[in-house]
C-alpha cells in the first residue's frame, strides 16, 4: 500500500508568531479515508493548506505521492457566471485538455454526483447541497490519487448532510482515493472514515488516532448502532481531554 | 394540500417555452413601464415648475429670463435655420464624448489589469489615478488648451481625463474581488497569470466593470461638453454653441440647447443601464433578474 500523503514531524509557525500545528505526524495511504476532528483553530485547514502544497511546513517533512490533488473547500467556491458543466470542466481547461475530452469528463463527473440535467443551471440557480455536488465533481473530475476535503458539509442542513455523506462514501467506494477530510462532526467523521484522526487545541497537535472497523458501503442505519455509539464516544473523549 | 402542489408542479413544468416567455416579454415590458413611468413624471414636474416660475414668479418684463417650454420649442423646432446647426453641433459632441468614452474604457481597464498584477504596482501607480480624479477639471483645461490646441483633441483629452477614474476604480475593485478560495483553486491547478486573468479576475470584474462604464459614460457627457466650451477652434459643439447663445442672450435657442444636451444625457445614462442589465442576468444564467 503507497502512502500517499506523510507528514513527519510538521510544525507550521506564521509570521505573524501563531503556532498552528506542532509535530503532527499523520500518513494518509491510498484506499484510505482518514477525518481531522479538533476544536476550532487548531490548524486543520492549515494541515489541509500543507498538504495541497498551497502552504510550506516551517519545520519537519512532508511528502506527497500524488500526480492529482483535488481540494473542496468549505463554501462550493464556484464562479458565477459558468454553468455547472463549464465550472466542473474548468480543471480541464486550467490543466489544458482538449475541449471534446475535458466535456463528456465533466458530464461523467456530474452524472456521478447525481446533478445529470442540472449541467446548464448557473450556481445561483441551485441549492446549497447542488452547488456541493458541482464542487465535488469537480474535484473528482481531476481522477485525485489525494483528496482534501475542508469542512464541505459545514454549512448544509442535517438532512442533506446526512444524504451527503452516504453519497461521498460511495464516490469514495468507487474512485478509492487516499481521503483527507476536516470536520466538526464527531458523528460524521466516524462514519465516513476508516481512520479518526484527533487533534489538540492550538498549537495543534495529534492526540488519538483511532481505526474505523466497517466496511464500505456502510448503511445510514449503522450511526444508530451501539458500536457506533461506543466510537463516537472514544472520540469525543479524546477531543474533550485536550481541548 | 399536497394534491395540489403535486398537480400544480407538473402543470407549470409542462406550459412549455411559449408560454413562458410569453409571460417573460410581458413582465419585461411592466419592468420598463414600471422604470419610464417615473421619469415621465418627473420630466412633468420639470414641465410644471417651469411654468409656475415663468408665469407666476417673473413679471412680464424679466420673463425673458425663463421663457415658457412652448415658447422656446415653437422658435427653434420648426426653424432650421436654428435646429441644423444645433444638431450638427450636438452630433459633433456625441462623437467626442463617445471617443473620448472608448479611449478612457481601454486605458482605464488596462491600467486596472496592470495594478491588479502585484500589491507593489498597485501601492506605485493608484496614487496617479487619485491625483488625475483630484484635481479639478476646470484647473486643467487651460493647460491642455496651451499644450493640445484649441481643436478637436484637446476636446477628447479633457474627456477621457474625467471619465478614466470610474473605469479605473471599478475595474481594479471587480479584480480584486475574487475570493481567496477561488485564488487557492486556480493556484491548486497550476494556472497561468494570464488563465488567472481571462477565467477568474475579469469576468469576476465584469458587473464592476459596467458599474464603471455607466458612470464614465455619463462623465464623458460632461467632459465633451466642458470640452467644447473651452475650445472653439474647428466646427462648434453643443457646448460651443451654448456659449455662443448665452453671449447673444439668445434665451429660446440656449434653452432648446440644454434641453438636448439633458436628453443625450439621458440617452447615454440609459443605453449603458440597459446594457449593464442585459449583460449581467445573462452573465449569472438567465432567470435571475
Ligand atoms: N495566513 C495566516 N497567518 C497567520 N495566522 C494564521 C494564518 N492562517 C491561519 N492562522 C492561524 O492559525 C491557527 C489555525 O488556523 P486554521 O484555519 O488552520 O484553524 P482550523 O482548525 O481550520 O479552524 P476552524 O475549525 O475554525 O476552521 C489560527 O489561530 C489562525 O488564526
Ligand atoms: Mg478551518
Amino acid at each position: 500500500m503507497t502512502r500517499t500523503l506523510v507528514l513527519d514531524d510538521v510544525t507550521k509557525a506564521f509570521p505573524t508568531g501563531t503556532v498552528a500545528l506542532e509535530g503532527v505526524s499523520l500518513a494518509v495511504a491510498a484506499g484510505e479515508f482518514v477525518s481531522v476532528v479538533g476544536p476550532s483553530g487548531c490548524g486543520k485547514s492549515t494541515l489541509l493548506r500543507l498538504a495541497s502544497g498551497l502552504d510550506h511546513v516551517t519545520g519537519g517533512d512532508i511528502e506527497v505521492n500524488a500526480t492529482s490533488t483535488s481540494y473542496v473547500f468549505q463554501e462550493a467556491t464556484l464562479l458565477e457566471w459558468r454553468s455547472a458543466l463549464r465550472n466542473v470542466e474548468l480543471v480541464g481547461e486550467l490543466r489544458g485538455a482538449g475541449k471534446a475530452d475535458r466535456r463528456r469528463r465533466a458530464q461523467e463527473a456530474l452524472d456521478l454526483v447525481g446533478l445529470t440535467g442540472f449541467e446548464k443551471q448557473h450556481p445561483r440557480q441551485l441549492s446549497g447541497g447542488m452547488r456541493m455536488r458541482v464542487s465535488i465533481a469537480r474535484a473528482l473530475v481531476a481522477e485525485p490519487d489525494l483528496a482534501l476535503f475542508d469542512e464541505p458539509f459545514g454549512a448544509l442542513d442535517e438532512i442533506t448532510r446526512l444524504r451527503m455523506q452516504t453519497e461521498l462514501q460511495s464516490l469514495f467506494e468507487l474512485k478509492n482515493f487516499a481521503g483527507l477530510f476536516i470536520t466538526h462532526s464527531v458523528s460524521e467523521a466516524v462514519y465516513l472514515s476508516t481512520r479518526v484522526v484527533v487533534m489538540s487545541g492550538r498549537p495543534g497537535r495529534v492526540v488519538a488516532d483511532i481505526p474505523v472497523p466497517w466496511s464500505y458501503p456502510r448503511p445510514p442505519e449503522l450511526r444508530f448502532e451501539p458500536e457506533f455509539a461506543a466510537l463516537t464516544g472514544e472520540v469525543s473523549a479524546a477531543l474533550g481531554e485536550h481541548s | 394540500m399536497s394534491a395540489a402542489t403535486m398537480t400544480g408542479r407538473p402543470q407549470s413544468g409542462t406550459s412549455g417555452a411559449g408560454a413562458t416567455s410569453g409571460a417573460g416579454a410581458r413582465r419585461r415590458l411592466a419592468a420598463t413601464g414600471a422604470k419610464v413611468w417615473p421619469l415621465l413624471a418627473a420630466v412633468a414636474g420639470i414641465v410644471a415648475v417651469w411654468y409656475a416660475v415663468t408665469y407666476l414668479v417673473l413679471t412680464p418684463e424679466r420673463r425673458f429670463l425663463l421663457p415658457p417650454l412652448h415658447q422656446v420649442l415653437g422658435t427653434t423646432l420648426g426653424n432650421p435655420a436654428v435646429m441644423g446647426p444645433m444638431l450638427d453641433a450636438l452630433w459633433q459632441t456625441v462623437g467626442v464624448a463617445l471617443s473620448g468614452l472608448a479611449i478612457a474604457v481601454v486605458l482605464g481597464i488596462g491600467y486596472a489589469v496592470v495594478m491588479a498584477q502585484a500589491g507593489w504596482a498597485e501601492r506605485i501607480l493608484y496614487p496617479y489615478a487619485v491625483i488625475l480624479q483630484t484635481i479639478p477639471i476646470l484647473a486643467l483645461t487651460p493647460l491642455i488648451g496651451i499644450w493640445m490646441g484649441y481643436g478637436f483633441s484637446a476636446r477628447i483629452v479633457v474627456c477621457v481625463i474625467i471619465a478614466l477614474f470610474p473605469m479605473i476604480a471599478n475595474t481594479l475593485f471587480g479584480l480584486q474581488s475574487a475570493g481567496p478560495d477561488a485564488h487557492d483553486l486556480f493556484t491548486l491547478n497550476r494556472a497561468t497569470r494570464a488563465q488567472r486573468l481571462l477565467k477568474l479576475q475579469f469576468p469576476a470584474a465584469l458587473p464592476a466593470i459596467f458599474t464603471g462604464l455607466r458612470n464614465a459614460a455619463g462623465l464623458s457627457v460632461i467632459g465633451a461638453i466642458v470640452g467644447d466650451f473651452f475650445f472653439q477652434q474647428g466646427s462648434p459643439g453643443i457646448g460651443g454653441l451654448l456659449r455662443t447663445y448665452t453671449l447673444r442672450l439668445n434665451m429660446d435657442a440656449l434653452f432648446m440647447a440644454i434641453i438636448l444636451t439633458a436628453l443625450f444625457g439621458v440617452a447615454v445614462f440609459s443605453v449603458f443601464a440597459a446594457l449593464d442589465r442585459a449583460v449581467i442576468g445573462r452573465w449569472y444564467g438567465r432567470g435571475t433578474s
